[in-house]
């Protein structure tokens, strides 16, 4: 789960790392005032989505007066912000955040991630700031160092000097740089985040360090526990099918092409993805629907995958373990019945009491185009297309 | 022969008295697991399923000799009960809890890594001997006695090569689901290790999945170690970056974990890798007589 960069902040100066003086408005009357209040003669404007690039899509700007403030407010909220990372239709700005600027020295990276080779949690730092760190690993992997923290003891400051020198930093920097970390650290250990990234964290006026840009992903298993960082989920984020989706518990991910699905189990989902994309189609979304497919589950997850109105088709590719053809079969008949469908549907059934579930299916007197396998039901998706021209 | 567990190995169930744990201790009764008990804290000295019930793993290995342990308690709990399985010396757990924090995991690893206890999962189907011992939520029936090791990430596409290793006859020695999670207990490496030095196995099925670098990692192994024919699939070929695909493992994060690394990985280690779950079976025929 992410949330946007000025909670991240507020997440952050309660723990100590030291960040902008900023807040975040709604409006230019009060974006104006925020400034005005934070006083200073510049001040840096910036969109609040949570996608990444904001600065490559225009959506962080510097002001030098207080109108100015207001007119580059006005610009961004309301408008559908492109970055590299939004798609095309870009993302709706509701909000920006309005902060003092500062005058920048030099720009450092640093970074808290979960590796999965080491099984640990690892901080990834580089003197390459404000550049993708990915970039920076693969062109000069010498520039980028890692540090992998024992959980039993946390992040040590002897890790932290370490860390420091090698990305450059000196005198009292080295000491200033530790406690920040190890204040990002302790952060991330309470709030169960997955990744945490300050970029750039920057050397500002006459030496001194601050997070200038920061995010931060949590873990949605550890929701449970963590009741202030549920309350900064920003629904309007997220895709509304997804979000209703989970509330069914279901898995979908939309994505953009005319062939629903429909599976249960992950690893079938993707395999069902990957086969209709080797027959040269385009899945419409991912959805795992679970290992108890109730028919209830069967008949939420054909109602979320028609609200795409790319869907031409739908796959589904069950193989029952646990659960049993014949219950999906019941719950694909009361789908049907209950909604109307409109698109041609190809079924795929294996595992337990498929005999039966293929023989209801066909008794149902329903229009259920049947396959064998997932290479077949594939080539039969690909058929209908065909045949009706789309 | 076969890998971890056979007909005699000792098994007990943690959250015993739960649904979920009530079912599939059913289910493995049926199947012919020797389960011995199980544990469900407050509930000591009580009979459920005809087996005792004890408050503590660590009682339940005093009376009953238990080896191995099946997790079945909701997924808040799991750590605990992971570590409290350890440290009452079960030397095989089995964790199908879902949904279990990342961070409760590593802190799990770390002690794991000093007691010597192995653990499978979490968020798994689990581990079965096909006709000797079942721990886990695996449909027995679709199993066959035979000479197939599988491991995999993924639950249904486990049943998918089972299913289609039952078909053609090859049937399977031991099927280890090592679970969807981006920190979980044993990995590719270490089930290869097991495969190749089981007599009985005379393929090896390897079902990976996007994120992370298991698969490149058992690539590397089986270049170094294995003699046996692997067969692997991959799924999330056509996955996008940046998107969890249901396991929280599952997802490509910049250049890494993408379907075409591991593939082109395992291919150069000299690995069948299959297009496709239907050709599993296939594949490994084809492995196995060339």
């Amino acid at each position: 789960m992410n949330i946007h960069e000025y909670q991240t902040k507020e997440l952050l100066r309660s723990y100590g790392v030291p960040v902008p003086d900023g807040r975040v408005a709604h409006n230019l009357d009060y974006a104006a005032t925020v400034a005005e209040e934070l006083g200073g003669e510049r001040w840096v404007v910036k969109a609040q989505i949570h996608a990444g690039g904001r600065g490559k899509g225009g959506g962080v700007k510097v002001a030098s007066s207080l109108d100015e403030v207001r007119l580059i407010t006005d610009q961004l909220i309301g408008c559908h912000l492109v970055t590299p990372q939004t798609g095309a239709e870009g993302r709706l700005v509701q909000r920006v955040l309005v902060e003092q600027a500062c005058d920048i020295n030099k720009e450092y990276y640093l970074g808290l991630v979960i590796d999965r080779g080491s099984q640990r949690v690892t901080v990834i730092a580089s003197a390459s700031g404000g550049m993708d760190i990915e970039e920076v690993a693969r062109t000069t992997p010498e520039k980028v160092v890692r540090e992998s923290v024992d959980p039993a003891v946390g992040l040590m400051e002897f890790q932290c000097r370490k860390i420091a020198a090698r990305i450059g930093l000196k005198g009292k920097q080295i000491s200033e740089a530790s406690k920040l970390m190890r204040a990002l650290y302790r952060c991330f250990r309470d709030q169960d985040a997955l990744m945490a990234e300050i970029n750039p964290l920057a050397e500002v006026n006459g030496g001194s360090l601050m997070a200038l840009d920061a995010k931060m992903s949590f873990d949605v298993n550890a929701l449970y526990r963590l009741p202030a960082i549920t309350e900064l989920r920003d629904f309007d984020e997220e895709d509304p099918k997804e979000v209703e989706a989970t509330g069914h518990g279901l898995n979908y991910i939309a994505l953009d092409g005319n062939v629903g699905c429909i599976v249960n189990g992950a690893g079938l989902a993707m395999a069902t993805m990957d086969a209709i994309s080797f027959h040269k189609g385009k899945p419409a979304n991912f959805l795992d629907v679970g290992g108890g497919a109730s028919p209830e589950k069967v008949g939420n997850a054909f109602r979320i995958v028609l609200q795409d109105p790319n869907v031409k088709i739908i796959l589904v590719n069950i193989f029952a373990g646990i659960n049993r053809c014949d219950w999906i079969a019941e719950g694909l008949i009361k789908a049907m019945q209950a909604q109307k469908i409109g698109v041609p549907i190809v079924v795929r059934l294996a595992g337990t009491n498929v005999e039966k579930g293929a023989e209801m299916l066909a008794a149902s007197g329903l229009d259920f185009i049947m396959a064998d396998n997932l290479d077949d039901a594939a080539t039969k998706v690909m058929a209908t297309l065909a045949e009706q021209g789309s | 022969m076969s890998v971890l567990i056979d007909k005699n190995t000792r098994v007990i169930c943690q959250g015993f008295t739960g649904s979920q744990g009530s079912f599939h201790s059913e289910q493995a009764i049926a199947y012919g697991t020797c389960l011995v008990g199980g544990v469900t804290p407050g509930k000591g000295g009580q009979t459920h399923l005809g087996l005792p019930v004890f408050n503590t793993v660590q009682a339940a290995v005093q009376e009953t000799g238990a080896q191995a342990s099946m997790i079945y308690v909701p997924a808040a709990f799991a750590a605990d009960a992971i570590l409290e399985a350890a440290a009452a010396g079960i030397g095989l757990i089995v964790c199908i809890t879902e949904g279990i924090p990342v961070l409760d995991m590593l802190r799990v690893k770390a002690v794991l890594h000093d007691s010597g206890a192995r653990l499978i999962g979490p968020n798994c189907p689990g581990i079965i001997t096909p006709g000797a011992c079942k721990i886990g939520i695996m449909p027995g029936v679709i199993h066959t006695p035979g000479s197939i090791g599988i491991v995999s990430r993924s639950g249904t596409l486990t049943y998918e090569a089972v299913f289609q290793t039952t078909r053609s006859g090859l049937g399977q020695s031991t099927c280890i689901g090592m679970g969807g999670d981006p920190i979980h207990g044993l990995g590719f490496v270490e089930c290869l290790e097991l495969f190749e030095s089981d007599p009985k196995t005379r393929g090896i099925v390897l079902i990976g999945e996007i994120g992370g670098n298991d698969e490149e990692r058992a690539a590397d192994y089986i270049k170094a170690a294995v003699s046996k024919p692997v067969v692997a699939y991959i799924a999330g070929v056509t996955a996008p970056a940046g998107k969890r695909m249901g396991h929280a493992g599952a997802i490509i994060s910049g250049s890494q974990g993408t379907a075409a690394a591991k593939i082109a990985a395992l291919e150069a280690a000299g690995a069948t890798v299959v297009r496709s779950p239907a050709e599993i079976g296939a594949g490994m025929e084809a492995a196995l007589s060339g």
